[in-house]
């Protein structure tokens, strides 16, 4: 066992790891933060997304041991402290890009951290930036109308009677 | 996953220290290796993990070569390697973001996937892959599916580029997996023409020396719009036949060289 | 202006909060105080029988708890089949013993071979490959004409053959089907392949059984479409747990698709192994464990032969398929070819002649069940595939040739035994029509020409049957299960309700769309209405959510439940305001009456009803709580065109969807935004299947498609833009038999785009001079390109 310590949504936090548990099973079973989840085990789907050090990474293809130092940032840590949605999120709410939700925080995670990248992406950059991150539930379709409202950019309203 | 150590070591030469242990198993980004632990298909007694070490980490220009640090990831080597657009290119264009964002070019040079990018452009561009202790020509370094020249032990502490004057990477991808059914990178310069192919073949990525001739004279996709690859040891699957992926070869290569202008 | 809340109102989600925060509550996110972990030690033979098992080494290793073996679950009962076919010499289906653990024979790779229950999963996987086991391998059953031919091996050595049954329907129209093609003036035949799918929520699958020692309770955790169905299945037929001392949880799930239906050997197990160790012990399946144990999806080999007129009007259709069951018959597989696909044979048209054959075959592979559609995806693919390649072969326009034989007077009884009850199949071809700009296809196919691309255009019309019912009808059909639905609304003292729903949401957005429903009827905010599911503690027994059914069938259950409520609370209201009640009226949450300005604000009714100070006592009781349990007369049929346009790459055979337009009729929509919601799900599944998803097995009965690596999931970039992509459901025929007039939307999309990509795809190859007259799915670029070059 080693001991880690990392800045996780901003507050220090610190562990007993062993060499093979990986940074999801840290967040998930040590700190309790189950808003992260897995949803394979060949570091295709992007559940698990969550920012080290300000870039997207999948915290099931990433030992804890690797981040000793680092600044992690999950689902959990994107609202205000008073629960108002960030932008991002609020987006998802207001575009319904999100169904089950359980691919939720890591698309909402690697929407950020696009968006950090790129503030203004064309559809097809968005697109292509999910490439790991599957959904099964919404045809992604209103994710990209999300992600391209919270840049601030005109999209088609949601449907009406 | 069996149970095993982790190790960060911060220099080479603690790194290569820490891989004389007995099964010890270097981790680079960990992009592969992670999974395959996963599987419980390898079971290391420790890890020496590569990305703490900086002196592996960067895109640097000497003249007309690029040398970029075999820890170096997919994105900053995306973002940095402008030098040579190609290269840029294939690396903003492997796994997706996330995967970009860990994994490095010396772990995906020693796995050596017989469907990964990073082997096609190095061979394609007639790289030379620096280790802790020798550097050793591409052409030298593949040896057939997830084979290669290494040693135990031995790291990819660089990788270094003759940058070309011509240069693409096409790549049609395996729809589940995205890494390349095919993937072809064609480049034209001091060294001549080289077309390296990855995806395709039994043993790995390999030059299509057919293709690299009929390019010498005629730099151009007409030069080989008759040129046809045996489809003998290309790769049969779930997602294509032999011959599909020979002819995706021929297909594939045009394209690289229009792309190459 | 549209509204802002009831019926009809795109109200956002109010789940979305915590699935946005990360504060969901899966079941994998729930952990029992001092839980042991189990690990399945699963078969990798296709078909062998176990020579030897040996635990004893792996018992005695770090952490292990007890390692079960098939031996162990000698007395407990095998997994129940929920739907018993009748064939069509009267026979009822073969139904092999389905047990927990293997029983000395495997007969799928994934099959559980054991169990090891430790401390920590990695102690239980670290024993796991100490356990000694050896399986004398048979021949693997894996292609269903071969399945079939004489002397082939037999999946159960206990049955005559691998048959499970041999179904005809109508049997009796048989003959005159055959007369029907035999005087036609143009019969089309086509031979397709409908491919195996997984279903593959991204949520997997997860198990948590716990044991209460002090009052005997079990409680099971589980990733379930169904709890009260599991609670059924589990605690009646395989663990003998009665239901009052069994609790089945399902609480947030990450989608389902059909494969959280079924009552699967892993929840039997933890349920089981929980009560056995007086431990908690929990599951939680890998994606690589899903792919082998999840229950797949579709897999029909079909001929089909639709017969015309000199007309081209369609005088009959006959279809004979071949189902994979798989190994063992999952809880309903056997409903899947036969009840939820013979009957959607004459789609949106009126052939007057129809017979379906279904050959149901066991196979050394993972057991076949409803996968989103369920059936009627397999039915439109076969119809809607042959109707386009009559039309190419008459020469007449695919839309023509549609619209001539629609169906168009309603009530309409077909002869496949059901009765549509209303639609408008020209409307939906018309707004189709309209949004597509099928003028302007022409010069869009120039412009992907000039691109060296082949464009081609696919339409497609299709109909299912949502809301499965009513029950007796379904007992008859051979169903194991009533199909109705519940609801228990409770009012709280001070006017804000609660209701406990049957119905299940893993996605749906139940929580929000069924108080839309509620607040419209009594004008209260939608945010004073809580929904309850997933429990069987704490909600009516249910049937819980797939086939479309949930609006239909559970809004209906709280539709009546509700109007209950609302005619308790005007008799209060009329006692309360000295009238009489028949004057009383219920408006924006005020009681009023008629034709006075007297009236009572809901809340204080609701109050009086839990302080009955002043309150009819003697004519009715104090309390406002009202259970219904619904079930419909019939099934829904939401209906619709779609459309599609492709480009070819035809160097290398890739296909893109350039533009994709869908006209439903779901009937009265509650909730917009959802509805366009799930058809853009359901398309990307259908077009994945189109495309991408192909579940194979090779010769040995391997899984060769085994992960995400070689399993393609629809990626946000293999699908429309949002510029050439409509969802439209304006045209609305109101069901007419269930109070809100709905008729669901969850399998639309699944159900009609397969066929509308091929068609596209094939008319496409024919521009570029390909003759091509059909296409298996998925089509890869490799398959295109094969068939663009005659491979």
């Amino acid at each position: 066992m080693t001991k880690v310590t990392m800045s996780v949504n901003g507050k220090s936090v610190s562990g007993e790891v062993a060499g093979n548990t990986l940074l999801v099973d840290f967040l998930r079973q040590d700190l309790r933060l189950t808003g992260t989840h897995v949803g394979c085990d060949t570091s295709q789907c992007g559940a698990c997304v969550v920012h080290v050090n300000g870039e997207a990474v999948k915290s099931c293809t990433m030992f804890a041991a690797e981040a000793e130092g680092a600044e992690v940032a999950t689902i959990e840590g994107q609202a205000a402290a008073d629960g108002t949605l960030n932008t991002l999120q609020q987006a998802f709410q207001d575009y319904h890009g999100l169904q089950c939700g359980f691919c939720t925080p890591g698309m909402v995670m690697s929407a950020a951290a696009l968006l950090k990248e790129n503030p203004q992406p064309s559809e097809a950059e968005v697109r292509d930036y999910l490439e790991g991150n599957i959904c099964r539930c919404t045809g992604y379709h209103n994710i990209v109308r999300a992600i391209m409202a919270a840049s601030g950019q005109q999209v088609p309203a949601v449907a009406a009677e | 996953m069996y149970s095993f150590d982790i190790e960060r070591p911060t220099s080479v030469a603690d790194a290569v220290a820490a891989l004389g242990a007995d099964e010890a198993l270097a981790l680079g980004g960990g992009q592969t290796l992670i999974p395959t632990l996963k599987q419980r298909l390898a079971s290391p007694s420790k890890l020496v993990s590569l990305s703490g070490i900086a002196e592996m980490k960067g895109v640097s220009q000497d003249g007309n070569t690029l040398r970029i640090g075999g820890g170096t990831t997919h994105a900053s080597v995306a973002r940095e390697a402008g030098a040579f657009p190609a290269l840029a290119a294939l690396a903003g264009n492997i796994g997706d973001p996330a995967v970009r964002n860990r994994g490095t070019i010396g772990g995906s040079l020693a796995n050596n996937d017989p469907s990964a990018c990073y082997p096609a452009a190095a061979l394609g561009a007639g790289a030379m892959i620096v280790t802790d202790r020798r550097e050793i020509a591409a052409d030298d370094y593949f040896q057939g599916m997830f084979a290669t020249a290494l040693e135990e032990g031995e790291i990819i502490t660089a990788v270094t580029f003759p940058i070309p004057a011509k240069a693409a990477y096409m790549k049609f991808e395996q729809p589940a997996s995205r890494f390349a059914l095919v993937g072809v990178f064609v480049s034209q310069g001091d060294a001549g023409v080289r077309v390296a192919v990855t995806g395709a073949s039994e043993g790995g990525v390999f030059r299509w020396s057919a293709a690299e001739e009929a390019l010498s004279g005629n730099f151009s996709a007409d030069a080989i719009s008759g040129l046809s690859l045996p489809a003998d040891d290309m790769i049969a699957d779930l997602h294509g036949t032999a011959a599909y992926r020979a002819h995706l070869v021929s297909v594939m290569t045009r394209r690289a060289v229009a792309a190459a202008g | 202006m549209p509204k802002d809340h009831g019926i009809g109102a795109s109200s956002k989600r109010r789940e979305d909060v915590r699935f946005l925060t990360g504060a969901g509550n899966y079941t994998d996110d729930i952990n029992v105080h001092g839980q042991a972990y189990v690990h399945f030690l699963r078969s990798d033979a296709a078909h062998g029988t176990i020579s030897n098992l040996d635990t004893s080494e792996a018992a005695r290793m770090p952490g292990v708890v007890r390692i079960f073996t098939g031996a162990d679950f000698e007395g407990v009962g095998g997994l129940p089949c929920g739907w018993q076919v009748t064939d069509r010499h009267g026979e009822v289906m073969k139904e092999p013993a389905h047990p927990v653990l293997a029983q000395g024979k495997v007969r799928h790779v994934g099959e559980i071979i054991a169990a090891v229950v430790a401390d920590t999963l990695e102690q239980a996987r670290d024993a796991a490959e100490a356990i000694v086991v050896d399986i004398d391998e048979l021949p693997a059953v894996v292609d269903m004409k071969a399945a079939l031919e004489e002397g082939a091996t037999r999946v159960h050595d206990d049955l005559a053959d691998n048959l499970c049954y041999d179904w005809g329907f109508v049997e009796e129209n048989k003959g005159a089907v055959e007369e029907a093609i035999a005087n036609a003036a143009h019969v089309t035949t086509l031979e397709l392949v409908n491919n195996r799918l997984v279903a593959n929520p991204m949520e997997p699958r997860v198990a948590v059984g716990d044991f209460e020692r002090g009052t005997g309770n079990s409680t099971l955790y589980t990733t379930s479409q169904n709890p009260h169905v599991i609670r059924l299945l589990m605690g009646a037929f395989v663990l003998g747990i009665p239901e009052h001392k069994l609790r089945v949880v399902a609480p947030d799930v990450g989608g389902g698709f059909g494969t959280k239906i079924f009552h699967y050997a892993e929840e039997a197990f933890c349920t089981f192994a929980a009560k056995a160790l007086n431990r908690a012990v929990k599951w939680t399946s890998t994606r690589s464990e899903a792919f082998m144990s999840d229950a797949h999806g579709r897999d029909h080999v079909t001929r089909i032969e639709l017969a015309l007129d000199a007309d081209n009007n369609f005088v009959a259709v006959r279809t004979e398929t071949l189902a994979n069951m798989g190994a063992y018959l999952s809880t309903f597989a056997p409903s899947v070819p036969t009840w939820l696909h013979g009957t959607l044979m004459a789609g949106n048209y009126k052939t007057p002649n129809i017979y379906v054959n279904v050959k149901a075959v066991f196979t050394n592979t993972v057991p076949v069940d409803a996968y989103r559609g369920a059936g009627r995806p397999e039915a439109t693919f076969q119809l809607e595939r042959v109707i386009d390649k009559a039309a190419r072969e008459l020469g007449v326009d695919p839309v023509e040739l549609r619209r001539q034989n629609f169906i168009t007077e309603f009530p309409y009884a077909t002869p496949v035994a059901v009765e549509y009850d209303t639609g408008d199949y020209h409307a939906t071809m018309d707004k189709m029509l309209e949004l597509l700009d099928r003028d302007g296809f022409a010069a869009r196919r120039k412009e992907s020409e000039a691109k060296g691309k082949l464009r081609g255009l696919g339409i497609n019309c299709f109909i299912e049957a949502c809301g499965i019912a009513p029950s007796n009808l379904v007992g008859q059909l051979g169903a194991r299960a009533g199909l109705y639905e519940s609801a228990t609304v409770r009012v709280n003292a001070t006017g804000g309700l609660v209701v406990m729903t049957g119905s299940h949401s893993h996605g749906q957005g139940h929580e929000t769309s069924f108080p839309q429903v509620i607040s419209e009827m009594i004008g209260i905010p939608e945010d004073q209405v809580e929904i309850v599911h997933g429990d069987t503690a704490n909600t009516p027994m249910g049937m819980g959510t797939y086939g479309s059914r949930s609006l239909a069938v559970g809004g209906s259950a709280m539709v009546r439940a509700a109007e209950k409520i609302i005619n308790k609370t005007k008799k209060i209201a009329a006692h309360l305001l000295e009238a009489a009640e028949a004057d009383i009226e219920l408006k924006d949450g005020t009681f009023s009456v008629a034709g006075t300005d007297k009236s009572v604000a809901w809340g204080d009714v609701c109050l009086a009803a839990y302080v009955p100070h002043n309150y009819p006592l003697e004519d009715i009781e104090p309390g406002l709580e009202e259970t219904a349990f619904y079930d419909p007369s019939n099934f829904t049929y939401p209906a619709g065109a779609y459309a599609c346009e492709v480009e070819v790459d035809p160097e290398t055979g890739h296909v893109s969807i350039e533009r994709f337009i869908s006209a439903d009729d779901f009937g009265n929509v509650v909730n917009p935004m959802i509805v366009e919601g799930q058809v853009h799900g359901g398309i990307a599944q259908g077009i994945g299947q189109a495309l991408l998803e192909n579940c194979v097995y090779d010769e040995n009965g391997q899984l060769v498609s085994a992960s995400y690596m070689d399993y393609a999931m629809p990626r946000a970039d293999d699908l429309p833009h949002m510029a050439s992509y409509t969802v439209d459901h304006s045209c609305q025929t109101p069901c007419t038999h269930n109070p809100l007039g709905v008729k669901g939307c969850g399998e639309a999309g699944a159900i009609g785009s397969p066929p509308t990509v091929i068609n596209a795809i094939l008319d496409a190859l024919h521009s570029g001079g390909h003759k091509v007259d059909h296409i298996d799915m998925p089509a890869t670029p490799a398959r295109v390109w094969a068939a663009i070059n005659g491979q």
